[in-house]
């Protein structure tokens, strides 16, 4: 607190010397306002939920195969079918390796996921749909350890746990490099652009959004518009 | 102030004489001393909404607080979001669109701003509010709302464009609007306190290198963000165009993440975790990663690329009023900076034109822009084109798939097509 009244002098320094500038650094920049409170240890452990692909974050406990075929079968096979293959649009969960360069690939947890520890990660803080955080850490090492067996990625005896966790090889593991927009699309996208006589025969359609006709209807004039926003 | 052809005041807007003198020129014969601008409407008998008195004239309108919180008036019922049902199983995880068609300006209303849930939109009231700083700082903290609220403030426009805005059109045109084509963004002012402030209190230790933000829905929404990026220019938001963020913008508080995609912009953030490296969340590794056409993916593809589009006219909102004067408008945007320029083509692209902008030009804001023309009635094809400060001019849709394939489903930012037939009537479609 007794650093507060420095930085107000800084501030009106500030604007002496920039003349009043409308827009300028917050005067905390740098500073401490001793605003909040310490983060009590069960606190912490409560909301950091998060896993990391070396394994950081891990619980204890352990699940195998076969009671993760039970958890999956009455908790997410609704949407996501009893072998992974989706219902409706949810999402697909197993098959789908060596699609990633077809025209329409399927991205799994086998085909496409580079890291172990995000399904982990994501079952445990969102899963099921509608009733996150109900599961167990046992559940979920069972459940993640059936959909990596429904992906023919360990045998039916494995026994997921912290520490056969790092022991599973994800197939895309290797599939992702950092964006490399700046080095590959920019030198061309940089270019000063044309401005008279761009094209040398005159354009066409080629294509048209109508053909596909899945354009959701204009509500009719007499349709109810929504009620407001509670 | 007499220079106007038929000596009355000068047009205020320089389009409008632009597009006069361009009639007198073109009229050649007609330029004479005496000349009236022939007008494509008369009216053979007297309009009886001027003759004669008009309820609204006569009787009274409704006193102050007949709407507390006022509504948009009920003949713009129809501007409203919009959802594509086919593209996701179920509206709590799901999204909706803008309707750019209709708006104007560079700021977004907030009750049209699109919405994107992971699992739905939540009721978190502001006294149950806690954000947590965990992780390699100093000291872990908890901050209540009205802590937040003791931070210096700042006030800033920033876009909000999804990675996934204009995704279904990367193997063709396949949606006839602009609200679907370019609806997953919105432009509006935050008030907020800066991150790089809030991070100062719990003290980032050397190695921390990377944010984790975590929101407090029920998909416990997740992103990595690195630490270069969470000191320059994020905020923690609580207000939008001045009034509290509306709960499907995550109140009472979200992250701003300025000209980056905005599934990082965490909405109804509850956690900043500081780690010495990414965590490799759902949402940067089987989403928001783009495959190329050989099958590998980029990942990290964080900055959005300048783009803009035509919103009117567009399939929405054909040309009804025939030929003559038209305002064609649009909005321009680029993750680098501000939009330098702006370029319009009615014949595809054979020649472009200097669009006007209008507005402020802000930092990774909207920028408005307006190409008025005198319309002969004849086919166009419309397209827009945005360069930003930094030099980057918006690709067609065809340069950016010789990089990127068909099989991406985020960052496309390529020219749209708008064909307009000499009814006026617009549709999207791709050109050669």
């Amino acid at each position: 607190m007794s650093r507060f009244p420095d930085l107000v002098i800084g501030t009106a320094l500030a604007v002496t010397l920039t003349g009043g500038a409308f827009a300028q650094d917050s005067p905390a920049a740098g500073m401490v306002l001793a605003l909040g409170r310490a983060a009590l240890p069960e606190e912490v452990a409560a909301w950091d939920i998060d896993v990391r692909p070396d394994g950081l974050g891990l619980p204890e406990g352990q699940g195998n195969v076969e009671d993760g075929e039970v958890l999956f079968s009455d908790t997410c096979a609704a949407c996501h079918g009893e072998f992974g293959e989706g219902v409706d649009r949810w999402p697909v969960l197993a098959g789908g390796v060596g699609t990633l360069a077809d025209e329409d690939p399927t991205k799994t947890l086998g085909s496409y996921w580079p890291y172990l520890s995000t399904s982990f990660d994501y079952i445990r803080r969102a899963m099921p749909f509608g009733n996150a955080q109900s599961l167990t850490s046992d559940d979920i090492y069972a459940i993640t350890a059936y959909v990596l067996n429904m992906n023919d990625l360990v045998d039916d005896d494995f026994v997921l746990s912290k520490d056969s966790f790092l022991t599973v090889e994800m197939p895309n593991a290797d599939g992702f490099f950092v964006d490399d927009r700046d080095e590959v699309e920019l030198p061309e996208f940089t270019q000063a652009p044309c401005m008279e006589s761009c094209k040398d025969v005159v354009p066409e359609i080629t294509r048209h959004a109508s053909v596909l006709d899945v354009t959701p209807e204009t509500p009719d004039d007499g349709a109810e518009a929504p009620p407001p926003m509670q | 102030m007499t220079d106007s052809p038929d000596g009355r005041a000068a047009p205020r807007d320089a389009g409008r004489r632009r597009f006069l003198t361009k009639s007198l020129a073109t009229g050649g014969a007609l330029a004479t001393a005496t000349l009236v601008p022939a007008r494509a409407i008369s009216q053979a008998a007297p309009d009886p909404l001027i003759t004669e008195v008009q309820p609204w004239a006569a009787y009274l309108g409704d006193g102050v607080d007949a709407y507390p919180y006022g509504m948009p008036i009920e003949f713009e019922s129809d501007v409203i979001r919009r959802n594509v049902p086919w593209l996701t199983a179920e509206t709590a995880s799901s999204i909706n669109f803008t309707p750019l068609h209709q708006l104007d300006g560079i700021i977004t209303p907030n009750g049209v701003c699109f919405e994107r849930h992971h699992a739905g939109s939540i009721e978190l009231a502001k006294q149950d509010y806690r954000l947590m700083i965990n992780g390699l700082v100093d000291q872990p903290l908890v901050f209540s709302y009205s802590d937040l609220e003791r931070f210096p403030r700042e006030n800033r426009v920033y876009f909000l464009e999804c990675a996934a805005n204009t995704g279904m059109e990367w193997a063709g045109p396949q949606l006839n609007g602009a609200q679907f084509t370019h609806g997953m963004i919105h432009n509006v002012l935050y008030t907020g306190v800066m991150l790089k402030d809030l991070l100062a209190e719990a003290g980032v230790k050397t190695e921390g290198k990377w944010l984790l933000a975590e929101g407090a829905d029920a998909s416990a929404m997740t992103r990595s963000i690195p630490m270069e990026k969470a000191m320059d220019d994020c905020m923690v938001a609580f207000k939008m165009n001045g009034e509290a963020l509306r709960k499907e913008q995550g109140y009472p508080a979200r992250l701003v993440v300025p000209g980056w995609e905005g599934n990082m912009w965490v909405k109804w953030l509850r956690r900043l975790e500081v780690g010495d490296q990414p965590w490799e969340q759902r949402e940067e590794t089987s989403k928001y990663t783009d495959t190329l056409e050989d099958g590998r993916s980029r990942k990290w593809t964080w900055v959005m690329d300048a783009k803009s589009v035509i919103t009117s006219p567009s399939p929405q909102v054909p040309i009804r009023h025939g030929k003559g004067p038209l305002v064609i408008s649009g909005v321009a945007w680029s993750g680098r900076g501000t939009v330098a320029e702006v370029h319009v083509t009615t014949d595809g692209g054979v020649n472009w034109n200097q669009a006007r902008l209008s507005g402020p030009s802000l930092d990774k804001s909207m920028h408005r822009f307006y190409y008025e023309i005198d319309w002969d009635g004849q086919p166009m094809l419309l397209q827009s084109r945005a360069v930003d400060s930094t030099g980057y001019t918006q690709p067609t849709k065809d340069a950016l798939r010789k990089f990127r394939g068909l099989n991406s489903i985020y960052h496309n930012n390529g020219i749209q097509t708008w064909a307009i037939n000499a009814d006026g009537e617009a549709e999207n479609v791709e050109i050669s």
